[in-house]
Formats: C-alpha cells, sequence, structure tokens
C-alpha cells in the first residue's frame, strides 16, 4: 500500500518538474545574448565593468508585476525593442546593448536586493530608467556608493537633481515642480476667479508637484487639498470633501488608478468639476482601461474614451496621435518591427525615448568609456532629440527635461494645445514660451555619435 | 549538556562554512547568505510558536517591522553601535510579542489567526498615517558601514554576512536548548492537550505569551538585521506577503524543527532568483518571464508538500532511515513525528485512490 504512493507522489513530481523545465528551454531562441561582434573591433577594449569589447551590459528595476504593472511594465520591453532595433544597426561603436531589467514589483525592499544582484554580481556598466520615486529612493545612496551610473531615472522627483550628494544619478522626464508650475500658470490663466480644489499622492511625488503648483496659482483660490495613499484605494471621502468646497476645477498629481478612481467617484456624487491630471496619469489608454475595469468590478459600464474626453494635461515628448512627427514615425517602425505585441502607446514611447536618449548618452561617452566617461558625456550637455524641450544637464544640474506643453484627451487621443513652456524649479522663475526650434528623428533611427 | 555541546559544534561548523563561503562567493552571494540568514531568525522563532507551542501567526511580518523601524530610529537619533541597537530592536519587539501575546492566549485557531493577520496588515500602515516619524511610503534610510578595524577595503555585503549569521546562529542555539528544557515541553504538552497540560501544572496562559514573546523577539531581531542590510526601512517590505512568507517558509522546512527553518529559508530567497536567472536567459516573452519566479515558487511549494507532508526535514529525516543513518534521531521525536501522519494515511489514501480511478 505504502510503496505504490511514495512512487507515484515522486513521479507526478518528475513530470511536472520536467515540464516547466521544457515550457522554460521552449522559446529560447530570441534576443538576449549577442552574436558574432560585426565589423571594426579591433580598437574596443573592456574599459569599464559590464563593457566588453562587443558588449555593453546595463540592468534596470521595473515594476513587472504588482500594482504599478499596468501600464508601467511595457516600459522596460520598448526601451529594449529600441536597443534591439540599435544592436541590429550596427550597435554602439560596434558594441551591442544587453538590457537586463528585474521585477521589483513597486517594493523598496526587492529593489534593493535586484540593484545588488544587477551591481555586484551581473557587473553592469550602469542602471538606466530604474522606475518609481520610492523606489530607486532605496537604491540611490548605494549606487553612489558603488560609482556606478544611475541614469535617466523614471520618476520625475527633484530629489534626483542633487549633483553634489549623488554625482552618478540623472533625471529624465520633467521634474514634478516644473510640471506643476506649467499646469499652475495654465490654470491661473483661463480658470481666473475659479475655485480651485488639489488631489495629490501623499509623497515626493505629489508634494513636488504641489510646490509647483502653489507657485502659480494664488492661494485665495485653492478651495481643498486633498491628499491619499496609493495603498488605500477609498478616496471617496477626499472626493466628497473636493465636492463640499465647491472646487469647480480640481488638479490631480496622482497615478493613473487614482485619476480612475477620482473620476468614478465624482460621478457617482453627480459632481463634475474640470479635471486637470499631471502627465503621470493621464495616458488615455491606460486611464480608460482602468475606468472599465474599475466601473465593471462595481456593477457597472462606462464609455472610457467618453469620460477622459477633456481631460486636460501636459506632455513632454512628442504626442502619440501625432503621426506625422519625425518621430513619432522613427519610434512606430522601430515598435512594429521589435515590440508589435504591445500597444503603441505613451508608456512605449516613453521606454523608446528614454532607450533612445541612453543610446546618445553612449555615443558621446567615446569608444572605450569608463563609468565616468559616461557620467562627463551627461555633465556636457545632451542634445534634445524627441524631447520637446531642452534638458537641464550640466555639472551642477542633473534634472533633465525642462518643459512641456498643455495638452487634452479628444477621443482618447492625447492632443498638443499650444506652445511648449520651459521653466526652472524656483519660485521666483517665469514660466515662458518656448521660442528654440524641435528636433527632427534622425533617418537612420540612430542618434549620430 | 550533551545535546547543548552538540548544538555547539554544530552552530560553529556552519559558521565556519559561512565565513569560507562568504570569502569565495561574489558579493551578492554575501548578501544572500545575510538575507537566508535574516529569514532564518524570523522563521525559527514562527516555527517554535507554531510547531511546538501550537499557536498560528499570520502577523510576524508586523514584528519585524516594529524591530526594523526601531532600529532605523534608534541608528538614525542616536546613533548608537548596531549590537546595542539590535538589543534595544530585540527588547522593544519582545514587549510589543508580550501585549498581542496576552491578547492571543485567548484566541484559538482561527479567531488567532485572524487577530494575528489584522497586526500584520494594519500596523505597517501606521507608516503613512505619521509620516512625520516614520517617512509614510517611502521610508526611513539606514546607513551602516563596516566597522574601522576590518579596513576600507573590506566588502559591506561580507562583515552584513557575518553579523546576519551569526545572530541566526546564536538564535537557533538558543531556541534549540529552549525546545529541549522544561519550557519546550511544557510548550509540546500544551499543544497536544491543553487540558491535560494545565492538569499536570503547566502555567497554560504564562506558556502560551512566552512563546509569543520569544518568537516576537526572534522577528524584531531578523527585522532589525533586514534594515541594516537592505539600508532602507519601508512599509512596502512588510506586507501580509511577508508574513505568509515567513510561516510558508516554516511549513515548508518542516514545522517545529529548527532544521526546517534553515531549509525553508534557502527556498524562500533562492527559489525566486534561480527561476529568475533561469526565466530571463532563456529570452522569453517579458509577460511570461516576469511571472515565472512566481510559478516556480508555487510548484516548489506544491511538490515538497506531496512529497515530504512532514516538509524538507521530514524529507531529510526520510532519506536518513532510508540510508540506514537513523541514529542522526532521536527515537522519542522519532515516535511523535511518525505517529500522526502514518496514522491518518492509512485510511486517507485508499478512499483518494478509489476517487481518482
Amino acid at each position: 500500500m505504502k510503496r505504490p504512493n511514495r512512487l507515484r507522489v515522486p513521479a507526478i513530481a518528475g513530470i511536472a518538474t520536467a515540464a516547466l523545465a521544457i515550457a522554460a528551454c521552449s522559446s529560447g531562441s530570441s534576443s538576449g545574448s549577442p552574436s558574432s561582434g560585426g565589423s571594426s573591433s579591433a580598437a574596443l577594449t573592456a574599459s569599464a565593468p559590464g563593457i566588453t569589447a562587443t558588449t555593453i551590459t546595463i540592468g534596470s528595476h521595473q515594476p513587472l508585476t504588482g500594482p504599478a504593472a499596468a501600464g508601467y511594465s511595457e516600459i522596460a520591453p520598448a526601451s529594449n525593442a529600441y536597443f534591439a532595433y540599435v544592436n541590429a544597426h550596427g550597435g554602439v561603436y560596434g558594441r551591442k546593448i544587453v538590457y537586463k531589467y528585474l521585477d521589483d514589483g513597486y517594493n523598496p525592499t526587492n529593489t534593493a536586493t535586484v540593484v545588488r544582484q544587477l551591481v555586484l554580481q551581473d557587473n553592469v556598466y550602469a542602471v538606466f530608467n530604474g522606475l518609481g520615486t520610492p523606489t530607486h529612493l532605496a537604491v540611490v545612496s548605494f549606487l553612489n556608493a558603488q560609482k556606478v551610473p544611475d541614469v535617466f531615472i523614471a520618476s520625475g522627483c527633484d530629489c534626483w537633481n542633487q549633483p553634489t550628494t549623488y554625482p552618478e544619478t540623472f533625471g529624465w522626464q520633467i521634474d514634478y515642480i516644473r510640471e506643476g508650475k506649467i499646469l499652475g500658470q495654465y490654470v491661473a490663466k483661463h480658470f481666473a476667479g475659479k475655485k480651485i480644489g488639489y488631489y495629490y499622492q501623499n509623497d515626493e511625488f505629489g508634494l513636488d508637484g504641489v510646490k509647483g503648483l502653489d507657485m502659480e496659482i494664488p492661494k485665495a483660490s485653492v478651495v481643498s487639498r486633498q491628499s491619499y495613499v496609493p495603498t488605500n484605494v477609498n478616496v471617496a471621502p477626499q472626493v466628497a470633501a473636493l465636492r463640499a468646497s465647491g472646487a469647480q476645477v480640481v488638479v490631480a498629481f496622482s497615478i493613473p488608478a487614482f485619476v480612475a478612481l477620482l473620476k468614478l467617484n465624482s460621478l457617482k456624487l453627480g459632481y463634475n468639476p474640470t479635471l486637470v491630471s499631471s502627465n503621470v496619469g493621464s495616458d488615455p489608454i491606460t486611464l480608460s482601461g482602468l475606468l472599465e475595469t474599475y466601473a465593471k468590478a462595481g456593477g457597472a459600464t462606462v464609455n472610457g474614451n467618453q469620460l477622459t474626453q477633456g481631460i486636460i494635461s501636459d506632455g513632454y515628448g512628442p504626442a502619440v496621435g501625432d503621426t506625422s512627427n519625425s518621430w513619432i514615425k522613427m519610434f512606430k517602425m522601430v515598435h512594429d518591427q521589435y515590440d508589435a505585441k504591445a500597444p503603441f502607446d505613451g508608456n512605449v514611447l516613453y521606454g523608446l525615448s528614454a532607450a533612445y536618449t541612453f543610446v546618445e548618452a553612449m555615443f558621446k561617452a567615446g569608444r572605450n568609456p569608463t563609468r565616468a566617461d559616461l557620467v562627463s558625456a551627461i555633465n556636457s550637455g545632451l542634445p534634445q532629440g524627441p524631447s520637446v524641450a531642452p534638458y537641464a544637464y550640466s555639472t551642477t544640474d542633473h534634472a533633465g527635461s525642462t518643459g512641456a506643453y498643455i495638452a487634452t484627451i479628444n477621443n482618447g487621443v492625447l492632443t498638443q494645445q499650444g506652445p511648449v513652456y520651459v521653466t526652472d524649479p524656483t519660485a521666483s522663475g517665469a514660466v515662458t514660451t518656448f521660442t528654440g526650434a524641435e528636433q527632427q528623428a534622425p533617418a537612420s533611427g540612430i542618434p549620430a555619435p | 549538556m550533551r545535546s547543548l555541546a552538540r548544538n555547539l559544534g554544530a552552530a560553529l561548523a556552519v559558521a565556519v562554512l559561512v565565513v569560507i563561503l562568504s570569502i569565495k562567493l561574489n558579493t551578492f552571494r554575501d548578501y544572500q547568505i545575510a538575507e537566508i540568514a535574516i529569514y532564518v531568525t524570523a522563521i525559527a522563532g514562527l516555527t517554535v510558536l507554531t510547531g511546538l507551542s501550537g499557536q498560528v501567526s499570520l502577523g510576524n511580518g508586523a514584528f519585524m517591522a516594529i524591530g526594523a523601524y526601531t532600529t532605523a530610529l534608534v541608528l538614525m537619533h542616536l546613533g548608537w553601535p548596531f549590537f546595542a541597537v539590535l538589543v534595544v530592536a530585540a527588547v522593544v519587539t519582545a514587549i510589543a510579542g508580550a501585549i498581542v501575546g496576552v491578547a492571543a492566549a485567548r484566541l484559538h485557531g482561527p479567531y488567532l489567526a485572524g487577530a494575528t493577520l489584522m497586526l500584520g496588515v494594519a500596523l505597517p500602515s501606521l507608516s503613512s498615517v505619521y509620516p512625520g516619524v516614520f517617512g509614510g511610503d517611502q521610508g526611513l534610510n539606514v546607513v551602516y558601514t563596516t566597522p574601522g578595524f576590518l579596513g576600507p577595503n573590506f566588502p559591506l555585503t561580507r562583515w552584513q554576512a557575518w553579523v546576519c549569521s551569526a545572530v541566526a546562529l546564536v538564535t537557533l542555539v538558543l531556541l534549540a536548548n529552549l525546545s529541549r528544557s522544561r519550557v519546550g515541553r511544557n510548550w509540546r504538552a500544551l499543544r497536544d492537550d491543553e487540558v491535560a497540560a494545565a492538569l499536570t501544572g503547566v502555567n497554560v496562559a504564562r506558556a502560551r505569551v512566552l512563546a509569543f514573546v520569544i518568537s516576537a523577539t526572534c522577528a524584531g531581531m531578523a527585522g532589525a538585521l533586514l534594515a541594516i542590510i537592505t539600508e532602507l526601512v519601508a512599509p512596502g517590505a512588510f506586507t501580509i506577503t511577508l508574513s505568509i512568507a515567513l510561516l510558508t517558509g516554516a511549513v515548508i522546512g518542516g514545522l517545529g524543527t529548527l532544521p526546517g527553518a534553515i531549509w525553508g529559508s534557502l527556498v524562500i530567497v533562492l527559489v525566486p532568483v534561480y527561476a529568475t536567472d533561469v526565466a530571463t536567459s532563456h529570452g522569453l516573452s517579458t509577460t511570461v518571464a516576469s511571472n515565472i519566479p512566481v510559478a516556480a515558487y508555487g510548484v516548489v511549494l506544491i511538490l515538497v508538500m506531496l512529497i515530504f507532508p512532514q516538509g524538507i526535514q521530514g524529507g531529510v529525516q526520510w532519506l536518513l532511515r532510508l540510508l540506514g543513518i537513523s541514529g542522526a534521531r532521536l527515537p522519542h521525536e522519532a515516535s511523535t513525528a511518525d505517529a500522526r501522519p502514518s496514522a491518518g494515511e492509512t485510511p486517507a489514501r485508499p478512499h483518494e485512490k478509489e476517487g481518482t480511478q
């Protein structure tokens, strides 16, 4: 009686393990490992950790699973698609970029572990586009102590811009203070005399945004300031307070899920203020998807595109819907070739643009770069590329893009309204119209060395 | 006395092994050794609580949070040396454990699980309620460096591995000793039959609270160690997932056995990392690759429970018995460990077989 049982279970176990191993091997053909280095590798040396004669290995921490995965998990594969495109077209001085991004589930403790793995075990040359404010804060001092370039963080926290404390760290997207100022100036001008309410995430992200808004919007017109924590999805009290205050315009600095919750809770109360949302929370595809999912979970049916219609936001890269833009054409071509399964939305465009900026910086760092070469290449400034405004990069400034345009959601597409504005993150700095020219995408799709 | 010498000998052997491994392996492996040692410390406390005294806790992650936040706050505001901080963290969580233990001693089964679950869910949220003190969702940064006498080039992760392993081993030796003592015997008596234990003179309430205090203290020390290796204390680290992972580690390793705490920790730390490496090195699509670690972890849990209902330690003992090395375990342990599963197996299995065929 006993013996067959004991045999049967290990047999099942063996089969299950074998099946898993086969599943793990079955699609083991594409991407990843670099094959034959290509031409002119004569002068290429292993000039830094993570750099060999044929490869540049970089790493990142990304929320591939967990609460922030919706939308954001598309970013790293999109960056990887652009690197694959560059690798297929000669690489960076003949070297191929190997991009290893690990899942941290948007949990800072996991971030600490995976980034140590990337730096201590995988010997990455740099950490690129690490995603999230609370997550990246967990590793920023570790990366600087290890002197690992920490470039183009996927977060607009003003805290990355501390060149003396964190010389290795660089922001990339427009910081939330600048973004708050640009949105604030628009609101102050277009909704003069109206009652204004704030709705923001209670951390560096939301607080930086509010700081920028307060620099432009007169204190007296702000009738209510409501914050939420991302771990508590019940925002009904906040929405009720906004309604009770009589706010006619609500400015949100929140992630997409909480913009959707704000919208649905307002709808329930029959409260319909003009909604202004920072770029983080306003990708129309992500937002309408969330609205429909949440409404369905609550037993109602809504039309996502109808609900997002008219939301005012801002953008710092080319608008996804602008099909005549040379960057959109170029990135769409790369996307269709290497990442076709993902939708071509704001998140994908973000990943592609960040990867383009990294390749730009790598070309500038030279043929056989050390880690310090990459840092000084960025410190001496980068061309603006797909960004709509110049980068702030210098030895004393590690913030990213300095400007954005106002946009509205129209039929599920974020559409630019008016000119690009540039500003600085100080209270005294004015918000001015950007007069410089936009750059055109290179015909080859690869930045010039 | 003989068993104490044996435990000390075993601990010393493991300590030598850890030192050799930490020097031979790369610095990230050192970090993993430290992680494993932290889980060992926490799971050892839980396995004593659940396996010996028969009380379940889904809230030990919250005790880890208490230890970690205490460490961060004391290091930040007072700048004490780490071993002093560790003692403070242990004392603070022991007090918290006593308070929870007094309430828990009145509860049984699902009610106890529910109460501790509530603790595990609610306590970490306090950091968002008092962001001024606890730093909100972003948490508090912890600064920890190698002591000066090791020189400037000594890898921090290797020192962390040594500190964490030392704490884990001392904890294991003390717990092994305790579980063989009168206290341990009382816990077993009360786990098997509370009324009988009370009749033989065991102070049931006191024994139950003591088990909770010891379990919480271990978790608090683990939290303190976690704070210095991740250099960050944030609520995201102490979600209910952590509490469940601790219980999983205890069960999968072998509930109530201290070597089981080590097996369980190895599974919890190494399986996801190994699965991620396999998944990413085979160029799977992101959606598949990012979920493989979770799936592999689940498969391992199911397999271990199917093959070794007594946990990995049960499997190890079965293997040793198969090889004829029965001296590795004590006869009275053998009888209690085997009595229940085989008694339950015989009537249950035939039915199951009929059903499936």
